[in-house]
């Protein structure tokens, strides 16, 4: 069984709501860590991110003007000078699945939907430190690996291609449907 | 501040994508404990949550009052991209903090009302009572909190507004498929 050293961690909390900034910052503390920085918008939390280098961030979806989406994509620069690697934890009152994809192709590590509960927390802090995805990089995602399911089977119109260059045809759903008739 | 230096980068190329790994940074601050380790951060944590719990009312009461000002903004001004930000937001909130807080009933109530502020194809056109309905449903859910009797009625309400609220959303996105998809799909977000 493995425990972490919240001590060694600092984190970055973004929410523009008080009272789940109080919320996330109790329940880290009880967890350990010491340093927790706080920022009410995306726009601050980015400048804290550069200036503070957490190891984890943590931000919220919803905020006015510079939104966690947003914030998300901003430290995913491959090319930036900070460290577009942390992991991010999406902490959430949306739960739809199409929120949940949004998310994951912003390039967010780990999606959390509200109501917070501190095993639920723990369970993704610990998820990002003790198993953490390569990333990858194509000409229009620079983020964890979105596939949690190693399948070598998968042909699916996504699949990737390997060293050796193949297209995977793939017959729209209208050709499907046109050669059926 | 768990990194002593930059890690190593070691990168694959294939032929439209890089898979880039790197050792794990935060990996020395894993530790192995026993399986019997009495310390417990999460029950911890659970115990400092609950030393908060004695000011869940009151913040849960600001939260509601932000949602009615939010809501007399429009009943003043009408729909406008900020007034509707405001009162999205504000249900938004509560949607997420209101189990939290303890109060499970009224943040489905809010989140009824914002599947109706995301999924209205004109607002101006949604039946004011409706939105009406799901404020005062929140406040009177908050304020009377205290009764022990109103839990099943809180619950009641704000499952009765869910059903109007998706009858209304299903037959005003009857010819926008994405909405009406979005509308009808449950939720997938596990809560753990």
């Amino acid at each position: 069984m493995f425990r972490i050293d919240f001590n060694k961690l600092r984190f970055l909390v973004c929410d523009d709501n008080p009272h789940m900034r109080r919320i996330l910052r109790t329940l880290l503390h009880s967890f350990g860590a010491r340093e927790v920085y706080e920022s009410e918008d995306g726009a601050t939390a980015l400048e804290m991110y550069s200036h503070y280098v957490p190891d984890i961030v943590i931000t919220d979806w919803s905020m006015p003007i510079f939104d966690g989406l947003e914030l998300a994509q901003m430290i995913r620069q491959p090319e930036s000078k900070g460290n577009p690697y942390a992991p991010i934890i999406m902490l959430t009152g949306h739960s739809e699945k199409r929120r949940v994809t949004v998310a994951r192709d912003a390039g967010v590590t780990e999606f959390l939907a509200k109501p917070i509960s501190a095993k639920a927390l723990y369970q993704r802090i610990l998820n990002v430190v003790a198993n953490p995805r390569p990333f990858i990089k194509t000409k229009t995602y620079f983020g964890p690996d979105r596939r949690r399911n190693t399948n070598n089977t998968y042909i699916g119109p996504e699949r990737r291609i390997g060293g050796e260059v193949e297209v995977l045809q793939q017959p729209s759903l209208l050709d499907k449907a046109r050669t059926a008739v | 501040m768990a990194k002593d230096k930059p890690a190593t980068l070691q990168i694959e190329t294939f032929a439209d994508h890089h898979v880039i790994t790197q050792p794990n940074p935060l990996r020395k601050v894993l530790r192995r404990v026993a399986e019997k380790d009495l310390d417990d951060p999460v029950a911890r944590a659970e115990k400092a949550l609950e030393g908060l719990s004695s000011e869940f009312k009151n913040w849960m009461e600001i939260e509601t009052d932000r949602l009615a000002e939010a809501h007399a903004a429009i009943l003043r001004d009408g729909f406008t991209n900020f007034t509707r930000e405001e009162l999205f937001r504000a249900a938004h909130d509560i949607k997420g903090d209101a189990a939290t807080f303890g109060f499970p009933s009224a943040g489905a109530a809010a989140e009824s009302l914002c599947r109706i502020i995301e999924h209205a194809p004109d607002l101006d056109q949604v039946p004011s009572d409706l939105i009406a309905h799901h404020i005062n449903a929140i406040q009177a859910i908050v304020h009377r909190r205290t009764k022990a009797d109103t839990a099943s009625m809180a619950s009641e309400l704000s499952r009765q507004l869910r059903g109007v609220a998706d009858e209304y959303l299903a037959l005003a996105n009857r010819d926008r498929p994405d909405h009406l998809e979005a509308v009808l799909a449950p939720g997938i977000a596990p809560a753990e």
